[in-house]
């Protein structure tokens, strides 16, 4: 176990390493950032002083590796725009995020779960059928869109809840049900057809054949089995589901994360899009290292293996 | 394949999803031909005039849009950049994925280890901010935006071949191809591609869908095809400073997204239970 864990981490450590690259170079791709910060009448002289101010002078490599190791030790340059360590920018929105997140994942779940559960057990049925459609129309929603819409009916015609901003939970309420729509849409189609799988296996079988209850079979057997399969994707999502983040923070004006790496791209910020880019992909990371952990306590099999 | 096709339209919900599809690629195709207005030409005077089932004057079938064009043309015409960087993007990062895919499932030495790495760090960025930012830097045209959204969405092919080609490698029929010194290039274009052709098909139609929202995101946040262009997204971006007074700018751009990608999904759902119960499991 202790092995795996070693080996796992510093895996991670070499992924982190490899998005730090594809960022940097990316970001880079359209040439020397400083005529994006001039003023298009700038000299000749004083675009030479600002490009020596900046580093922009010096062979990408060695501007990547002064800014790898200036990483490492937590210093992730300062904000062109704000004047401020671009990372402590970056953490002072997570909270706001970590919340709709949140919000987003808990309504999700109270949806998803009970459709799944019950388009498994009834298969075939208008229940299911039903399910299926929604997971299909849930995820040809554009974001953007759908904010737009609710927009539209709750705040403009029922004057119910407020269009923008953060603060009460009233806020919350549109963010969270538009980037729930998206991730409702895929648990539950994954964890039907995981369920599907593990309600038609030897052992739920075994357990039918014993007289157990068909609701302790869903619920305790099956649903643990199809837990696994469920968790992995989710945990590949993320990355998917934070893209939907910013979409919806910025139709919201919400104040998160997602809106702050939208304006630091419309301002050319680019420290505080690296910033950004580099906090989500550990987050990233460390989401899909929990969920290969949390496979050992679904299953006791693979506790052994490793 | 016709056998195919009739059993593909069994399903009336996948045969609504293929005659959605068909309409937007036949609008796409011939929108110029059957617009009824230039989906440019100013009019100030017909501004913000609502759909014709709301009593307008009845000219403007779906409403004009603030500066008074037509917002049915501009809907027509707008299937153009969809279909097109949906479908294209789409074609980019099948050629890459399942290149490198069967590569790294046939050789699975290096090439294996390499797409692994390649796939975790691609799925640990946050893809939109990042071809956000692309897209503010290389600035935005038709070409860079199906460019970037082709070479950022190519993982899932890789993983699916690659994993379908560790169970080929060892069949008999490529063992023997193998035996005979068929050149490896040979082996994986002639004897692999297309024992996985029909898992490519089914990732292709939902990544197209995929394609067509994160085209009409970027073109909402204006970072997407040059504005003379009438796009979905960009129509809903304009749309949306109006939502209070002329609900329908903003709104009927966005139906037309939703259909467009309700059909794509369906029948790729459909494709997915036809050619490969199998692949159920990946995501969509």
């Amino acid at each position: 176990m202790a092995n795996f864990l070693i080996s796992r981490l510093l895996y991670t450590v070499l992924v982190l390493f490899g998005v730090s690259v594809a960022v940097f170079f990316l970001i880079r791709i359209g040439g020397d950032p400083s005529a994006l910060f001039l003023p298009p009448e700038a000299s000749l002289e004083e675009i030479e002083r600002f490009r020596a101010l900046m580093g922009f002078d010096r062979p990408l490599v060695v501007q990547y590796f002064d800014f790898l190791g200036r990483a490492v030790q937590g210093d992730f340059g300062m904000s062109l725009r704000y004047n401020q360590p671009a990372m402590q920018l970056v953490l002072d929105r997570m909270p706001a995020t970590l919340q709709l997140g949140g919000a987003a994942l808990l309504l999700s779940l109270i949806i998803s779960l009970p459709l799944a559960i019950i388009a498994a057990a009834k298969r075939d049925s208008i229940f299911d059928r039903a399910s299926l459609l929604i997971s299909i129309i849930g995820q040809s929603f554009p974001a953007f869109w759908l904010a737009i819409m609710l927009i539209l009916l709750f705040s403009e015609n029922l004057r119910l809840l407020p269009p923008s901003g953060r603060g009460t939970w009233a806020h919350l309420v549109m963010p969270a049900i538009v980037l729930a729509t998206y991730s409702t849409a895929i648990i539950t189609r994954l964890l039907r057809s995981s369920m599907i799988e593990a309600l038609s296996s030897d052992y739920v079988r075994t357990a039918r054949g014993k007289g157990v209850r068909e609701s302790t079979i869903i619920l305790s057997h099956a649903l643990r089995n199809a837990a696994i399969p469920t968790l992995t994707v989710i945990g590949l999502q993320v990355g998917a589901l934070l893209g939907g983040a910013v979409i919806t923070e910025e139709v919201f004006a919400y104040p998160g994360v997602g809106r702050l790496a939208i304006q630091a791209i419309a301002n050319r910020d680019f420290t505080v899009v690296q910033a950004f880019v580099l906090l989500m992909a550990a987050l990233i990371v460390m989401i899909n290292l929990l969920v290969d952990l949390s496979y050992g306590f679904l299953d006791p099999r693979l506790r052994k293996r490793k | 394949m016709i056998q195919f096709f009739k059993r593909f339209t069994t399903s009336s919900l996948a045969t609504i999803g293929l005659i959605v599809v068909l309409v937007m690629v036949f609008a796409a195709i011939f929108g110029p031909f059957i617009v009824p207005f230039d989906p440019n030409a100013q009019d100030i005077m017909q501004r913000l005039k609502p759909p014709m089932w709301q009593g307008s004057e009845g000219i403007h079938l779906l409403g004009t849009d603030a500066l008074g064009r037509d917002i049915f043309s501009r809907v027509v015409i707008g299937a153009r950049v969809s279909i097109l960087v949906g479908v294209s993007a789409v074609v980019i990062s099948s050629i890459v994925g399942v290149a490198f895919g069967l590569i790294a499932g046939y050789e699975d030495k290096y090439a294996g280890r390499v797409l692994m790495m390649l796939t975790d760090i691609q799925l640990a960025i946050p893809f939109m901010v990042l071809a956000l930012a692309v897209a503010a830097v290389v600035g935005a045209s038709l070409w860079n935006i199906i460019a970037i959204l082709g070479l950022t969405n190519w993982v899932q092919y890789s993983r699916v071949v690659r994993a379908e080609c560790l169970v080929l490698r060892e069949r008999e029929f490529i063992q023997a191809a193998h035996m005979m010194g068929i050149s490896t290039l040979h082996i994986l274009t002639r004897h692999l591609l297309p024992n996985v052709l029909s898992s490519v098909i089914v990732i292709s139609s939902l990544l197209v869908a995929k394609m067509i929202i994160f085209e009409s995101s970027l073109s909402f946040l204006g970072l997407g095809v040059p504005p003379i262009t009438p796009t979905w997204g960009t129509m809903i971006a304009e749309g949306r400073n109006y939502i209070g007074n002329a609900w329908w700018v903003a709104t009927i751009p966005g139906i037309a997204i939703f259909v467009t990608v309700v059909g794509v999904n369906l029948v790729g759902d459909r494709l997915r239970d036809l050619l490969d119960p199998r692949l159920r499991q990946v995501e969509s």
